[in-house]
């Protein structure tokens, strides 16, 4: 036991004493948290929005009234033709285009239907879509509201409750992606790194000879950064608390276990990497150039998992970042308890220890 | 009067309150075998570096091949040659791609280097080898190749820092002939060794403690001084007492 | 020069004898290029509908039908009481649930309008918007179809129903690839080819073996050159097989010059590359090599438009995004390809891009020194 609480002791040393690291690791995802929460928004607002009206009505005005309050939008201006809809959109003044049909008080009353066009910048389609929705909503409201009286037809009126996020804060939905993210990246990485350094200088060598076991130090070299993970959780969760005023509507208590949970299992990760590695470079890419772009985009932190093709959820499914991120959610934004995650908890554990298992095995075998 | 080819004056470097290196003085003629000694940690390293303009002095100066090492680094680094504790050989390359390499950096036309590179590995003995990847030769001989690029283009000067660190007698040996054969052909050569038996190899030592020059001169003054019979002993005596001569 | 072509050779020896990063740096980008391509969309595909009918009607009957039918909507729990229904949310059982009140068929018969109450779990933000007006759709065609059905007199004028016709301007077909894939394609080869130069660099400075080139006559420009060229080769190499890939498998327009964009990623590419190297002068070992070109590049990433929309930034986000390289090269791959524009649209950012890779590295010359002081 002594021997192994040794060796921690001199990889912990090692990593104290390599002050620079110990800066990047700590600061770099505390900064990210900062820039991220001001900056990026997964939201759109202040659309620049033309509307083409040939012939200005109540009715009509009423719609363009409409865009022109909501703070979503901002009215570009209101045209009579289409003319001009093409240079702007091709010069970026307009994202967006409401086309109204000839003499719209007319059209309101029927029989037909009356014919609205929202034209999107689509060359990025999914923005497109949420400002489709956006448009889609105050035309609909307008519609509603401008047809003719309720006596003759029937209403039905939709109220919508957002819950959880009533707001549809980018922040409550980024901060927590950005946790599984960074604690994906840099758990996964660090270990693979450090693991596969020692193989690749020897120096694997002189620890096996030791009276140390192949399992004791792989363990031995994965503990201080499982302190490091924690740490990195409870900077950038004070930070996210401090300064974004995220919500934190569960148990802290749950929320830490999880994370700790969490670190395993990208330490499995970073395990399984460097039993197939040789060299820190195969590592690397694999941890970062493998990880990076699978755990942004298949995860639900940025694109919604519903929105997903079944074989893409399939395999967001063994994405473990997915599950980590709608416990995280779930806690923090939800106020979700074990009761209702034990679920994703139980295929979080599932996921670490066969991950921690198969990399344990493949990395014994190398070893020896 | 035979030129000189390293001129230390007063060389120091500090790394914030600790001195590695304390304003040592010293010189090194042409052709000359010249012993650097010292235990581990006593700063020959961090000398070395500066010798050869990897590293700033923080006060004193060095000419090395006629050039000032502060001010004329690049006309340094065309007249030396250096061989570094690790070997510094790319691993991954061949031993031919290796000394290809060279080869070309220090601007050598393509038949120059074919033909050294002919010569070189004879002389080793390592010419069946010319398609191995240096990372599967044995120890050994890696430190000849890489002795021998150090030399490939002809320096006037060559650094060696540890060269024979974990290798086997016989081939120390043989290195120190080829060690001989340069410096007859007129190269200086400065190596740090901390193999004491290696030191009586040597035209002249220098032993440092501590960051200063302890001892200097032939191997038998260096002895006669201090009134003892192996370097050994010198060591010994400068290492307990910590003594700056 | 010709200290160069033979440093560059000894790099690309080095790249390929090593199998298991020429594999990566091959197969990465492709898997991840053609798996990736299909996930990136806020295209809905299916939302679970909690329904609490607490009417149990044929009105409401016909309301839950047309949910479903409408394709959007599964309906996962259908009850006739609220109970569990809290539970049913916080566990993901259901994303939206719908709340039809008791007397919905007889307050639309007597008064001809009722309530219905949606909720919506909100976690993942902008998609609720999306699912809201989904369900809004299907309950305004409802209300329409009732009360067509209800209708006494034939000769009552009823109101005309909402045609909305949503259309996409420059891309038609709203194929959410034809985005996607470019930027997915900027995205990984710029992971791979900063990555690769960066970590270069890294190695030689934790084997030795730099400052064995540290003490030849190589000058700066021409080791950072040596560094540069081969991954800056390799990275372009990528990028093709990824356009190339684009077109064939996802059908990506080229509707500009086709010589346009790779003359731009070329001077894309330096800007990337040089930023690795520029990261390698500041630190010592592979590990913290990693982390800062992971710190840098995810900075880069999420804030040059790919994931998020630049215009959804505060103001000076976005003008800080302006000194992004990302950010300029999707705009021109998107100008191009997408709407292809030609020289006069994209001149400004590739001129900003060229500037950049100029000054990137001259800060990395500048910064890389032989000696340590």
């Amino acid at each position: 036991m002594s021997a192994f609480a040794a060796f921690v002791r001199k990889e912990t040393y090692h990593i104290l004493r390599d002050r620079q690291t110990l800066w990047i690791l700590l600061l770099m995802p505390l900064v990210q948290v900062l820039l991220f929460g001001y900056a990026v928004r997964t939201d759109v607002h202040d659309i620049r929005l033309a509307i083409v009206d040939p012939t200005p009505n109540v009715a009509s005005r009423a719609l363009v009234q409409r865009f022109a309050s909501s703070s979503r939008f901002q009215v570009v201006g209101v045209y009579p033709t289409t003319e001009s809809l093409d240079r702007g959109f091709r010069e970026g003044v307009l994202r967006q285009a409401v086309v109204l049909p000839r003499n719209v008080d007319r059209a309101l009353l029927g029989p037909g239907p009356i014919s609205i066009q929202v034209i999107s910048d689509a060359a990025d389609p999914n923005t497109g879509s949420i400002m489709q929705a956006y448009a889609g909503a105050v035309i609909q409201r307008w519609h509603a509201e401008s047809a003719p009286p309720v006596a003759l037809g029937v209403r039905i009126d939709l109220t919508t409750r957002m819950r959880y996020n009533p707001t549809l804060e980018s922040v409550n939905i980024f901060v927590p992606g950005l946790i599984a993210l960074v604690l994906t990246i840099v758990s996964a990485m660090m270990t693979a790194i450090s693991i596969t350094r020692e193989k690749e200088t020897g120096t694997m060598e002189m620890l096996l000879v030791s009276p140390l076991r192949p399992s004791a130090i792989v363990v031995g070299k994965v503990a201080p950064y499982v302190v490091m993970g924690f740490l990195n959780v409870l900077l950038v969760l004070g930070a996210a608390r401090v300064v974004f005023h995220i919500p934190l509507r569960g148990s802290l208590t749950l929320l830490l276990a999880e994370c700790l949970l969490y670190i395993l299992t990208s330490l499995g990760l970073g395990i399984v990497i460097s039993s197939r590695a040789r060299t820190q470079r195969t590592a690397m890419i694999a941890a970062l150039a493998g990880l990076l772009l699978p755990t942004l985009m298949l995860s639900g932190f940025i694109f919604p998992l519903d929105s997903l093709p079944l074989p893409l959820r399939v395999i967001s499914d063994i994405v473990p970042a997915r599950w980590f991120l709608a416990i995280v959610r779930g806690v923090m934004v939800k106020g979700a308890g074990l009761a209702s995650l034990w679920p994703e908890t139980v295929i979080l554990m599932g996921l670490t220890v066969l991950l921690l298992t198969i990399g344990a095995k493949r990395l014994s075998v190398r070893l020896d | 009067m035979s030129d000189i080819s390293i001129d230390a004056r007063g060389l120091t470097r500090r790394f914030g309150d600790f001195t590695a290196v304390d304003a040592i003085t010293f010189e090194v003629n042409e052709g000359e075998v010249f012993g650097f000694l010292g235990a581990n940690g006593a700063g020959k390293t961090t000398a070395i570096r500066m010798l050869i303009g990897l590293l700033e002095p923080t006060a004193g100066s060095a000419m090395v091949a006629g050039h000032d090492v502060a001010t004329e680094p690049e006309a340094v680094r065309r007249h030396i040659g250096y061989m570094s504790q690790r070997f510094s050989l790319y691993d991954d390359l061949t031993v031919r791609e290796n000394i290809t390499l060279y080869g070309g950096i220090y601007g050598l036309r393509d038949s120059e280097i074919a033909e050294r590179m002919h010569t070189l590995l004879g002389r080793i003995g390592l010419e069946h080898a010319r398609n191995e990847l240096v990372r599967k030769i044995p120890l050994g001989w890696k430190q000849q190749l890489a002795f021998s690029v150090a030399l490939l283009h002809g320096p006037r000067v060559v650094f060696l820092d540890e060269p024979t660190s974990g290798v086997d007698p016989i081939t120390r040996r043989r290195f120190w002939e080829m060690i001989y054969e340069a410096a007859a052909a007129g190269t200086t050569i400065l190596v740090t060794t901390h193999y004491l038996d290696e030191a009586e190899y040597c035209d002249r030592i220098s032993i440092m403690v501590d960051g200063a020059i302890a001892a200097m001169g032939t191997p038998a003054a260096v002895k006669a001084s201090f009134s003892v019979s192996s370097l050994d002993e010198v060591f010994l005596r400068l290492t307990r007492s910590g003594v700056v001569a | 020069m010709r200290t160069i072509l033979f440093l560059m050779r000894k790099e690309f020896l080095q790249v390929f004898r090593d199998r298991a990063t020429v594999f990566q740096i091959f197969f990465i980008p492709v898997v991840q290029l053609l798996v990736l391509s299909n996930a990136a969309t806020f295209d809905i595909k299916r939302t679970a509908l909690a329904v609490v009918d607490e009417d149990r009607t044929t009105v409401s009957a016909g309301l839950v039908r047309r949910m479903e039918g409408g394709g959007r909507f599964t309906v996962a729990i259908l009850q006739p009481t609220t109970a569990g229904i809290e539970q049913a949310l916080l566990d993901r059982e259901a994303t939206a649930v719908l709340h039809i009140p008791r007397g919905f068929e007889q307050m639309l018969v007597r008064e001809r309008h009722a309530p219905l109450q949606l909720q919506l779990n909100a976690e993942e933000g902008a998609a609720a918007g999306i699912v809201q007006t989904a369900a809004q759709a299907v309950v305004t065609d409802y209300a329409r179809e009732l009360g067509a059905s209800m209708s006494q007199t034939p000769r009552v004028v009823r109101g005309a129903a909402l045609d909305l016709r949503a259309q996409g301007w420059f891309n038609p077909s709203r194929n959410y690839k034809h985005f996607m894939v470019p930027a997915l394609l900027v995205s990984l080869t710029t992971i791979i080819g900063l990555l690769l130069t960066a970590q270069n660099i890294a190695r030689e400075k934790e084997l030795g073996t730099l400052d064995q080139l540290n003490v030849t006559p190589i000058t700066k420009g021409q080791f950072i050159t040596a560094k540069l060229l081969p991954f800056w080769l390799l990275s372009l190499l990528i990028f093709a097989i990824g356009l190339t890939m684009g077109k064939v498998v996802f059908g990506i327009p080229t509707r500009g010059s086709v010589p346009l964009v790779f003359l731009s990623a070329a001077v894309y590419l330096v800007v990337a590359l040089g930023i690795g190297l520029w990261i390698s002068t500041f630190t010592n070992t592979q590990q913290q090599t990693m982390f800062v070109a992971f710190f840098i590049m995810l900075i880069y990433l999420l804030m040059s438009g790919l994931f998020t929309p630049v215009d959804s930034m505060p103001r000076w986000a976005q003008l800080v995004a302006q000194a992004n390289p990302v950010k300029h090269f999707v705009f021109i791959m998107r100008s191009v390809l997408v709407k292809g524009a030609g020289l006069e649209t994209v001149a400004t950012p590739l001129i900003g891009l060229a500037v950049g890779g100029a000054a990137v590295l001259t800060l990395a010359v500048r910064r890389y020194s032989k000696q340590t002081s």
